[in-house]
């Protein structure tokens, strides 16, 4: 798409030194499309499209078949869950109790990690292929009823996907006997009312109990075990269930043809930041790179105006950062994870040579320090600390001890090691995904990704925006305390006892 | 080794039997055997190793929000931080409460509590009792690095009547948000806000209006709570504690008295397994304050020309004496009845029984105030709390407990919660159990024995009965009805499930007690009904109240003021000048309670020490010494020259109390159940309906928690709290008075006619009125709910009309 030639629905976004305008949100390419088929008409979002091209065939395609057999079908494709810990959905579908009932599907629409969109697409364009699997899921695992949980600020894929419901159930798709077997299932449509942490599964149960929105402990509370009102309940992504009626209609060795053996098929991503061609793509599962991902013409087509890349987050706002380094990785798990950091949610945000690190910083810890539920002592407290300290850098009033003082709040929220990804410029070798937590789930040491990652990389940039200092000559005034004085030191965290 | 070296079976030890429910762990490099099920945090501190906390507590269920007490666990996947309040004990797990990597994790938790803490230690009530600030000086950095500026709310806020909160202090450990929604049942607190600003707060207009508010104040972890009664009254230093019995109730919860200059400033509940488990309600927690209270009687008072006059303890005591010797002169020993005891300690009780039954010779002697069951319910089998809160089903044909025996509801709620029991309840109006009941059975006032023979026909309810042990809560649950009608349904309850225990619902603090070492009818003696009515007749030369104030609490009103006028002379011994002792010839004043040492005895049988620990007021002397003194004096030395000697003889005197001795007691915190085998069962007395004629409702008159009884009325925090006097009927049943709510109807009985401000509740059945009793009326509207009342019918009938 060229500058200059946007047509209808196209927005125009103009920068310093270039107009760009782009379909809000996704490009086609000349990818297999899985997920995506339908999102280049105006009218997906309608039933009589969703009809015409091929709706609710794969759910006719898994009636035909006996529920196991279906479930058998989703475990051999390896449908790796979409929300970021990457768990296939056939083994999560499995761990629920045997013969306890009634049991739930709960489908996690609170898509809010900071960079990413793609499920809010798969609501807005193609609501009954999220349907089709969600009957898909619930028929193959014997799920008794669905509930559907929309992020409260998305009001456009609230209103479509209600729409999406109400048709589904006038023409005979959810209900009593569907398709007139002896598969009945009622889907319930839920509306957030915006919080970051129901995003996690275990909030996001409390909240549609109608409680306020806080993780619950595990264990004993695996949501497969004691979930939803105290019953089984498996908690799917919207992409994962998006999923499942191309894989019924196509077959397995269709599905695992695309994208490699451990990571099967394709996946959202949601490129946003300093690039020509921000938006949502679905990429070959696996084998596509970062690379491939920002500088492809195909995708986010390189950065803007000529710059150059400093940093990206591969993952969602709560991943920590990347590099020049990590650009020919694979968008796969457990590489991104040994290099340091996480896929995620599937949310890359660029940023080039003009940002300024510090601030960016500050805009993500201010993120999760502002959603932490309160719940645990380190991230209520830890968070809003950590982005107070930022705050003051930011504004040139930090000091040299300020920085350590970040590294040493974020050891109360993850002690230990913490992740980062290797630096040639820095000499620096990675540090492996996961951290430890002293929290209950993953928004406190989110708060403090941002923080260790821009600290970690770019060092140089925070010690340029400190106060200087100029000491009035005063005999009697000593120098401000070493680190060794202090309580709670790097050195203590590594195993020296203090006094 | 040759073969006579070689061993044989003989020879083998006996291994030693495994414990199923033990689990070896390590702690902190040590082996210790944990009991299984036992969270790391406790399996911890039984070793020896003190983790520190704030958001667990024992009683309530693990949050894990605190995570101060994080330690490492290694259970073979290397060493994690874990919460140890969230993970029970697992077999060779390995854990470290202080390894380099837990102390800086607790360290930092610290820093971070205290980031927002204001650190207002010196003006702050907790200080010196805090776990902040004990924890703080031993699992915390010692320095804080947090240079910005605290969090500020406006400080204090109140929450209720009487509680407040600082939100500055508080650290958000969801222990009373916890308590409110799980323990008490009264979630009317909750988490606000999030992030940063969450906050402790209650929805807009509704305050934390609980019966059991002051259980949060206590197990706050910091001071962001306080209660009014106790703010700014004394620092934690300074105070002087001995543990006791509160006696509010008949519950029997163990308190820590604790006073600082000879005056009570505090209880607090102390965790006894069998009974509270920690927990007090308000009336009894903040109770205090009555015994401080300034109306206190301090002299003896004698009746002359001019009124009362005060007058020393030998002039009272003689004129006592005088009076009793006059009496029986003048009508022999019959012609001498005591009422009341059960306020007082087991000792002044049976010191009393014993000056009436073996020195003056009478048998009429009742505990009760026509308000409670006849003292054969005691002679049943009983059951104790802990059987009631596991029992499979709990029968309840009581009042409600909520409002009566606070504590007993908090057990059996519980029982509920946990899904050990389910409740079986026959009432007729909704009580604070109806919602947490399996069934609740309404009947209408006076027919509880034909719905009990109903509801056990019932083949759902035969099933359930059939599925386990039962317990039956048996109590006066209307004072507008006679016993009889709950004595007929307990006796049919008893018939049909013969393996039944009894806890008797009986309110009064020591009612138990005084009735079981033998303040109770003697052979051919009246009970209270029967004295009362007797000295109304007139047959009645003396009459002794102790501790009991007849015109207040006995609900024929009627009947009431025609005994005490009737009766020739009246000696009270009591704590406060009320109607009754207005009336008596002498009035001795009494030690209140933390002002002797004794025993009392609770519903269950349980048998507690009560502890002194302040000086009795003014010239008030204990009750059992009185009688003593009155024994002496009519030629009889009951030989008793020390409360110790009066435990000892009703150890050796009284039946079912031979294992309470002091020594017993002392070893038994939680005390020592003493029945009185010896109490006959009760007899299925006679119901009379009668005709309602044009009497359409049918009364209930029940209590509320705060009433106008001396120890709500003379306490200044808890007075407001008694909601005042209204008819209450079903909103269905408004439109057929032809009036409206909030208006004044008059309400009629065969025997009295009231005006009462109409109001609806729907816990009150069609058909039925509800009155609570014993409210306090402005002086110029004084209403007696007594007046509709007639001791000598079954039930009462009353006509409500719009004026």
């Amino acid at each position: 798409m060229d500058a200059g030639t946007a047509s209808a629905g196209e927005h125009v976004v103009t920068t310093s030194a270039t107009t760009y305008s782009y379909t809000p949100g996704f490009y086609a390419g000349d990818r297999p499309r899985i997920v995506t088929s339908r999102f280049e008409y105006e009218d997906s979002h309608t039933i009589e499209r969703f009809l015409a091209t091929d709706g609710y065939v794969g759910l006719k395609a898994a009636l035909a078949k006996p529920a196991p057999a279906v479930h058998e079908d989703v475990k051999a494709a390896t449908v790796l869950g979409r929300g970021g810990a990457g768990f296939p959905a056939g083994t999560k579908w499995g761990l629920t109790p045997p013969g306890v009932f009634p049991r739930y599907l709960v489908v996690n629409g609170d898509e809010s990690e900071p960079g990413t969109y793609k499920d809010r697409l798969l609501m807005e364009r193609d609501p009954h292929q999220l349907i089709e699997g969600c009957l898909i899921a619930c028929y193959a695992a014997g799920l008794s009823q669905c509930f559907l949980y929309i992020r409260g600020e998305m009001a456009v894929a609230q209103e479509r996907v209600a729409q999406a419901l109400n048709d589904a159930y006038a023409a005979g798709y959810i209900g009593k006997n569907i398709l007139g077997t002896d598969f009945s299932l009622d889907i319930v449509l839920h509306w957030g009312a915006g919080a970051y942490v129901v995003g996690e599964e275990t909030a996001l149960i409390e909240s549609l109990e109608g409680n306020r929105g806080m993780p619950r402990l595990k264990p004993p509370y695996f949501p497969a075990a004691i979930g939803l009102y105290g019953q089984p309940t498996i908690v799917n992504n919207v992409e994962t269930l998006a999923n499942l009626p191309w894989l019924m209609r196509h077959g397995v060795e269709a599905y695992t043809a695309i994208g490699t053996a451990t990571s099967p098929g394709t996946r959202m991503m949601a490129v946003s930041g300093h690039v020509k061609r921000p938006g949502v793509f679905e990429v070959i599962n696996g084998s596509t790179t970062f690379r491939d991902l920002i500088f492809g013409e195909e995708f986010a087509g390189g950065m803007r105006d000529g710059a150059t890349l400093k940093a990206f987050v591969p993952g969602g706002g709560s991943a920590p950062w990347f590099v020049e380094d990590q650009l020919d990785l694979p968008l796969e798990g457990r590489a991104v994870g040994a290099a340091g950091s996480m896929v995620g949610s599937g949310a890359v945000m660029v940023m080039d040579d003009t940002t300024d690190i510090p601030a960016a910083a500050l805009t993500l810890t201010a993120f999760y320090a502002h959603e932490s539920c309160g719940k645990c002592a380190p991230c209520r407290e830890g968070g809003t600390w950590l982005m107070r300290i930022l705050e003051r850098i930011v504004a040139g009033h930090g000091t040299s001890r300020d920085l350590d003082q970040l590294i040493q709040v974020g050891q109360t929220i993850c002690p230990g090691n913490f992740p980062h990804a290797s630096s040639e410029r820095l000499g620096l070798t990675a540090v492996p995904f996961p951290y430890k937590m002293t929290t209950i789930c993953f928004v406190g040491p989110s708060a403090y990704t941002p923080v260790h990652s821009a600290l970690t990389l770019f060092r140089d940039e925070f010690e340029a925006r400190l106060m200087k200092r100029t000491f009035i000559p005063v005999t009697a005034v000593s120098e401000p305390a070493t680190a060794d004085s202090t309580s709670l030191t790097a050195a203590s965290m590594a195993g020296t006892v203090h006094s | 080794m040759t073969a006579t070296d070689t061993p044989t079976l003989d020879d083998v030890p006996e291994p030693a039997p495994v414990d199923p429910n033990a689990v070896s762990i390590t702690i902190n490099g040590r082996a210790v055997t944990a009991r299984k099920g036992d969270l790391i945090i406790t399996a911890a501190e039984n070793a020896g190793d003190y983790i520190p906390r704030f958001c667990y507590h024992e009683r309530m269920s693990s949050v894990g929000m605190c995570r101060m007490c994080l330690v490492e666990v290694d259970t073979g996947r290397g060493p994690q931080i874990m919460p140890s309040c969230m993970f029970p004990v697992s077999p060779d797990m390995k854990v470290y409460t202080d390894s380099p990597v837990a102390k800086a994790a607790q360290e930092g938790v610290i820093e971070l509590l205290l980031a927002n803490h204001p650190l207002d230690c010196p003006v702050c009530d907790k200080g010196g009792e805090c776990p902040l600030q004990d924890q703080s000086f031993s699992h915390g950095p010692g320095e804080s690095r947090y240079v910005e500026e605290k969090r500020h709310y406006e400080k204090p806020i109140p929450i209720s009547d009487l509680v407040f909160l600082d939100r500055e202090r508080c650290i958000l450990c969801d222990r009373c948000t916890r308590f409110a929604d799980e323990v008490a049942g009264d979630a009317l607190i909750s988490f606000t806000h999030r992030g940063n600003l969450t906050q402790v707060n209650t929805f807009p207009d509704e305050p934390f209006a609980s019966y059991f508010s002051g259980n949060t104040v206590q197990i706050c972890p910091v001071g962001a709570l306080t209660a009014s009664p106790y703010r700014f009254k004394a620092r934690p230093w300074d105070l002087q504690e001995a543990e006791s019995t509160c006696t509010t109730c008949s519950v029997g919860c163990r308190t820590a008295v604790q006073s600082t200059r000879d005056e009570l400033v505090r209880y607090q509940g102390v965790d006894s397994d069998p009974v509270n488990w920690g927990w007090l309600c308000d009336k009894g927690r903040f109770g205090f304050e009555s015994v401080g209270s300034d109306d206190r009687l301090a002299t003896p008072l004698v009746l002359t020309a001019t009124g009362h006059q005060p007058t020393s303890w030998n002039s009272a005591i003689n004129s006592t004496v005088q009076l009793i010797k006059d009496a029986l002169a003048a009508g022999g020993p019959s012609s001498i009845a005591l009422l009341g005891g059960a306020r007082g300690t087991n000792e002044d009780a049976f010191a009393f029984a014993r000056l009436a039954h073996d020195v003056i010779g009478t048998p009429n002697v009742s505990s009760q105030l026509v308000d409670g069951l006849p003292v054969g319910v005691l002679g049943l089998p009983r059951a104790t709390i802990d059987q009631a809160a596991s029992a499979k089903t709990i029968i309840l044909l009581a009042p409600d407990l909520k409002e009566e025996l606070p504590v007993l509801y908090l057990r059996l709620r519980d029982a509920v919660e946990k899904k050990r029991s389910k409740i079986l309840e026959f009432t007729s109006k909704g009580s604070g159990l109806t919602k947490y009941a399996w069934k609740t059975v309404y009947y209408e006032p006076g027919t509880q024995a034909d719905a009990v023979t109903t509801a056990l026909a019932d083949p759902a309810i035969a099933v359930q009965i059939a599925s386990g042990d039962v317990v039956v809560v048996a109590g006066r649950a209307n004072l507008a009805e006679s016993s009889a009608p709950t004595i007929a349904a307990l006796n049919v309850l008893l018939g049909a499930i013969p393996t039944a225990s009894v806890l008797p619902a009986l309110r009064r603090g020591n009612v138990v007690g005084a009735t079981q070492v033998g303040i109770r009818p003697g052979a051919g003696g009246l009970d209270s009904r029967g004295i009362l009515e007797a000295a109304a007749h007139g047959s009645i030369e003396c009459l002794i109240l102790l501790g009991s104030d007849p015109l207040s609490d006995v609900p024929d009103a009627d009947l009431a003021r025609r005994a005490l006028a009737g009766a020739r002379r009246i000696i009270a011994i009591d704590t406060f000048v009320n109607d009754s002792t207005a009336l008596a010839h002498v009035v001795l004043p009494a030690a209140g309670y933390a002002e002797k040492i004794g025993t009392t005895t609770n519903l269950e049988g349980r048998t507690t020490s009560l502890a002194q620990k302040i000086t009795a007021h003014g010239t008030s002397r204990p009750d059992w010494m009185i009688a003593g003194e009155i024994a002496r004096q009519l030629g009889t030395d009951l030989g008793f020259s020390s409360v110790a000697d009066v435990t000892a003889a009703i150890a050796t005197h009284v039946d079912g109390y031979d294992g309470v001795t002091t020594n017993a007691l002392a070893a038994a915190p939680n005390g020592v159940i003493a029945l009185a085998p010896s109490i006959d069962r009760v007899n299925t007395p006679t119901v009379d309906l009668g005709d309602r004629n044009a009497y359409d409702f049918r009364l209930v008159v029940s209590r509320k928690l705060y009433d106008a009884g001396v120890a709500v009325a003379h306490a200044p925090s808890l007075a407001p709290l008694a909601p005042g006097v209204a008819v209450f009927v079903n909103p269905l049943d408004v439109t057929r008075i032809g009036s409206s709510i909030g208006a004044e109807v008059t309400v009629s009985s065969s025997t009295g006619r009231i005006v009462l401000t109409l109001r609806a509740d729907a816990s009150v059945q069609r058909g039925s009125a509800w009155v609570p009793f014993n409210q306090p009326t402005s002086a110029a509207g004084a209403v007696k709910i007594g007046d509709l009342i007639d001791a000598g019918a079954s039930v009462t009938d009353v006509r409500i009309e719009s004026i």
